[in-house]
């Protein structure tokens, strides 16, 4: 009997890319339904009624929600080419930095970015601090993962693009060469790789939704 | 074989820290409990856990782990011949880790907003997103059981463990804000899990007793209202 997987996203959002990547790499065939999140659907609200957000994976009619829980169903559950690691140790350490990407590094970089200009340099300090983290995570390997993209790297996918977009529309370098060349060198790589670089949202639609979003937070925090 | 050494850094009024006792409770396994004093942070903790510089951290043959949920699973796949704790059946273990998640996210960050709201109007309305998650618990339990006693089914699995750890604090916000979180009438599975879970062999010694854990919340709220004491 044929799978039924369909797979509720946005075409921005970074958490349900990871798993447009995770079916790519384990070649899952599935459908795609677009999300307005501003007019949600009555299926999405029926498969996510906690959340109502996106990413939400449906196989064979059972829901799985939350990104990082979806990635490990989807490498439980087609358990070929595996994304995360073997070794327990090895795979405790990618489920601490996936964790560690969205509750600090993010935050850290959505500061930095909906910052006023006179706040940006304490806003950098943590963001800095948090890539410092990061970059040591890469010393040695080519992918977080080591030769082969993995689980940790699809947590931190979101990052590759969103640097420079955020780099762009705040005309800063925030991920330099010489300060983060292992990152810098990640990022190439990811951003490069034959099953990630087809799947980025368009890039001139994602500088003017960051562009309004950040216009938006910077007129509410200007005092009238 | 080289023997295990394991070390837990924690302290005892912490969630957190039950978690991984419990987990390594049903695994049965031996380590040496680091008690953290209360207000400092340990060389070990810092160098173990120099991100977060938080308890717990498994410390297993010199390796640490950190994050409690992240120990728990690690405890599992390490000693794996021992009872499982989380459930073989991946969509099974997908819907363990998401409650999880909503428990650490959501549910837990409401009932500290209980401890920490201001007035009569405050608490009430810190009360109701509490309300709500555990009738969405009592809802999952009625499912993941399946008739039996916890929410791994005949024995103690993840999602009791993630959930069971909080039940000290819950009984101590019932106690301090004369609440009702937990009700017999209105949470009538929850009500009866949480007296199992507590009762079991890997738990109770654990989970502290109430009128301790409610001497402690009021050394710590007198803290976090004058730090420099």
């Amino acid at each position: 009997m044929a799978e039924e997987v369909k797979l509720f996203r946005t075409w921005s959002s970074g958490y349900a890319l990871r798993i447009v990547w995770a079916l790519k790499l384990k070649g899952i065939e599935y459908e795609t339904i677009f999300e307005d999140l501003t007019n949600k659907s009555p299926s999405l609200l029926q498969y996510n009624p906690i959340h109502g957000k996106v990413p939400v994976l449906v196989h064979d009619g059972k829901p799985v929600c939350e990104s990082l829980v979806i990635l490990e169903y989807v490498d439980e559950t087609w358990k070929h080419n595996p994304l995360l690691p073997q070794d327990p140790y090895e795979k405790s350490m990618a489920r601490f930095w996936a964790n560690f990407g969205d509750d600090k590094l993010m935050k850290s970089i959505w500061q930095l970015f909906i910052a006023r200009e006179k706040d940006q340099d304490v806003a950098a300090v943590e963001a800095l601090e948090n890539l410092k983290l990061v970059e040591e995570q890469l010393k040695g390997k080519k992918f977080f993962h080591g030769e082969t993209i993995g689980y940790l790297d699809l947590a931190f996918g979101w990052f590759a693009d969103f640097v420079s977009i955020l780099e762009e529309i705040m005309s800063l370098k925030l991920v330099d060469g010489e300060r983060f060349p292992h990152l810098s060198s990640w990022i190439q790589h990811f951003m490069d790789a034959p099953v990630i670089r087809d799947c980025w949202p368009p890039r001139d639609k994602m500088i003017i939704k960051y562009q309004v979003m950040r216009e938006k937070y910077l007129a509410a925090a200007t005092p009238k | 074989m080289a023997k295990d050494d394991v070390k837990l850094i924690g302290a005892w009024p912490s969630p957190f820290v039950n978690r991984a006792q419990i987990a390594l409770n049903i695994k049965s396994v031996k380590y040496e409990f680091l008690e953290e004093k209360f207000g400092s942070k340990s060389e070990l903790l810092l160098k173990s856990n120099p991100v977060h510089k938080k308890i717990p951290v498994m410390i297993h043959n010199d390796q640490p782990i950190c994050e409690s949920l992240v120990i728990v699973e690690y405890i599992d796949e390490v000693w794996s011949s021992g009872p499982s704790i989380l459930p073989s059946d991946p969509y099974d273990r997908a819907t363990g880790r998401f409650w999880a998640a909503y428990i650490d996210d959501k549910l837990f960050p409401a009932i500290r907003g209980i401890g920490t709201a201001d007035g009569e109007e405050a608490k009430k309305a810190a009360i109701e997103p509490v309300i709500e998650g555990l009738a969405y618990l009592e809802e999952e339990f009625i499912k993941s059981s399946k008739g039996k006693n916890f929410f791994g089914g005949d024995k103690i699995g993840y999602l009791d463990i993630a959930f069971g750890s909080f039940l000290g604090w819950i009984r101590v916000t019932e106690k301090m804000n004369s609440v009702k979180l937990i009700d017999e009438s209105k949470t009538p599975n929850l009500f009866k899990w949480a007296e199992k879970f507590c009762a079991d062999n890997s738990v109770k010694d654990v989970i502290p007793d109430t009128d301790k854990l409610s001497e402690f919340a009021k050394v710590l709220m007198a803290k976090l209202r004058n730090p420099q004491n």
